[in-house]
């Protein structure tokens, strides 16, 4: 017993890295998230292009259409994030493990916010060829940093309500119910900042007070449901 | 036992609503702009504050509910919360009955306290669907008390993105350039925000010696006429607990 937790203390990363190993693999082998929100992501743009009657935006519209767009797609990824350990019965494994059992929320939050750095990678081009009228390159780092920090939100908050839907009876209508409204804060600031970014002659680095408010929401919710995630667990 | 300092408490909530309500219609000052309709913030602001500030207390009792594991700490977060989201939808309907009387709209999307509302109540609508869809009583109530940490402290971050989305064209009720309420409209917001207060207090205890009495009669019944006779709890019941007077049987 003991000796087990020495060697948990010694290297409190290694549980995490394995399951996010195994997440990765697993998705790398049947592909089923990234694809799904991908195309998710894409139809929307689409399916935005008729809503709005528009064939360019730019400014906050733009800012508003993007991320609400990454933001549904997120819902998706939540939707399937603890589906193989339920499924497949990986909750009683990480439960027997002499493991910390924060290390499968770490692998889980990492894990998603990986599978949203994916599809952005293909999502914001296609925005930008298919619906955005302005150049984006000019504001593209400040783009980057802002889509991290949101992304940093959407899988401490993703994995917490996951985690908390898995269990109960209708777990895909319980995650989009209390995501989309713990967000709102995060997609305020979000998309306050990126609208100058994809403005036609807007700023190249947004005011500092959203990507701090950004920052301080990663940081309250981060903390709050790595230390909250325990009790998720016990049964 | 249960319902101990329930009469006392009663009745004091009445004497300061009957005083509330007295001093708003006869002694306040009607407001030079709005006339009597501004008196509705007599009752709008107090009943906003006296919601967050529940969630706010549902979150700690939750959280007492995980460090211990005591269903009562359960009971209580869940009390709070429900009696804070009916607080909730008064606060929204008067606010909106304000925002028409004072800008002519039903909707002020840059009031920022109506917009944190609508949103808080988006949020705390879902506990009930949330708790109600898992079976387990035990998993219920941690799951439920989980919830209402996260949103305990996502109502005051809430305030802070709205409040710094919003241009502030509407002057603020507090803190405006002539030095904000006047002395008497100040001294009969605080009678109101104590009457709400003990209002408050009041229907969360009735409601607990409510689930307190429902638990002890279900108990009697199930002693007197046997554990056929007493219907199970479904999954959507809320929760009830024991007295801690009660005999351990």
């Amino acid at each position: 017993m003991s000796r087990d937790a020495a060697r948990r203390d010694a290297k409190p990363m290694r549980p995490t890295m394995a399951l996010l190993r195994k997440d990765l693999l697993l998705e790398r082998r049947a592909p089923e998230s990234i694809p799904a929100m991908v195309l998710f992501s894409i139809t929307t743009f689409v399916l935005f292009h008729f809503g709005l009657g528009r064939d360019e935006v730019d400014g906050s519209l733009a800012a508003g259409v993007l991320l609400v767009t990454i933001l549904f797609a997120a819902i998706l990824g939540i939707n399937r994030l603890f589906v193989a350990e339920h499924e497949e019965g990986g909750f009683d494994a990480v439960l027997m493990a002499p493991i910390d059992r924060t290390a499968l929320f770490l692998a889980k939050g990492t894990a998603l916010f990986l599978f949203l750095t994916l599809v952005e990678v293909v999502a914001v081009p296609a925005f930008a060829i298919l619906l955005l009228g302005p150049s984006p390159w000019h504001g593209l780092p400040a783009l980057i940093v802002t889509l991290a920090l949101v992304n940093l939100a959407l899988s401490s908050v993703g994995a917490l309500v996951a985690a908390l839907a898995i269990r109960t009876r209708s777990r895909d209508l319980i995650v989009p119910i209390v995501t989309l409204p713990l967000l709102v804060p995060a997609l305020i600031a979000a998309a306050r900042a990126c609208a100058p970014l994809l403005a036609a002659h807007g700023d190249a680095w947004p005011a500092a007070k959203w990507l701090l408010m950004l920052g301080l929401y990663d940081l309250v919710f981060g903390l709050l449901a790595y230390a909250v995630f325990d009790f998720l667990l016990e049964d | 036992m249960h319902g101990k300092g329930l009469r006392a408490l009663t009745l004091a909530t009445l004497v300061a609503l009957s005083a509330t309500f007295a001093l708003v219609v006869f002694w306040a000052p009607n407001d030079a702009d709005q006339g009597f309709i501004q008196k509705i913030f007599y009752l709008h602001v107090p009943v906003a504050i006296i919601t967050l500030i529940a969630y706010v207390v549902a979150g700690i009792f939750a959280w007492r509910q995980l460090k211990t594991g005591s269903r009562e700490w359960d009971l209580r977060s869940y009390v709070v919360i429900h009696i804070a989201l009916i607080f909730n939808i008064v606060g929204l309907l008067t606010g909106a009955i304000w925002a028409k009387a004072s800008w002519g709209h039903w909707w002020v999307w840059d009031e920022p306290t109506l917009v944190s509302f609508l949103i808080v109540f988006l949020l705390y609508a879902t506990y009930q669907p949330l708790r109600f869809s898992i079976e387990d009583p035990e998993r219920q109530a941690r799951y439920a008390s989980v919830f209402a940490i996260i949103a305990g402290a996502f109502v005051p971050l809430n305030f802070m993105a709205v409040r710094m989305a919003t241009s502030l064209v509407h002057p603020r009720t507090f803190g405006t350039a002539n030095g904000g309420l006047p002395g008497e409209m100040m001294f009969v917001f605080l009678v109101s925000i104590v009457a709400m207060g003990l209002l408050f207090w009041l229907i969360v205890k009735y409601e607990i010696a409510q689930k307190t009495l429902t638990w002890q009669i279900r108990a009697l019944r199930r002693r007197l006429l046997g554990d056929d006779a007493v219907a199970p709890l479904g999954r959507s019941a809320a929760p009830t607990i024991a007295p801690q007077e009660a005999p351990a049987r």
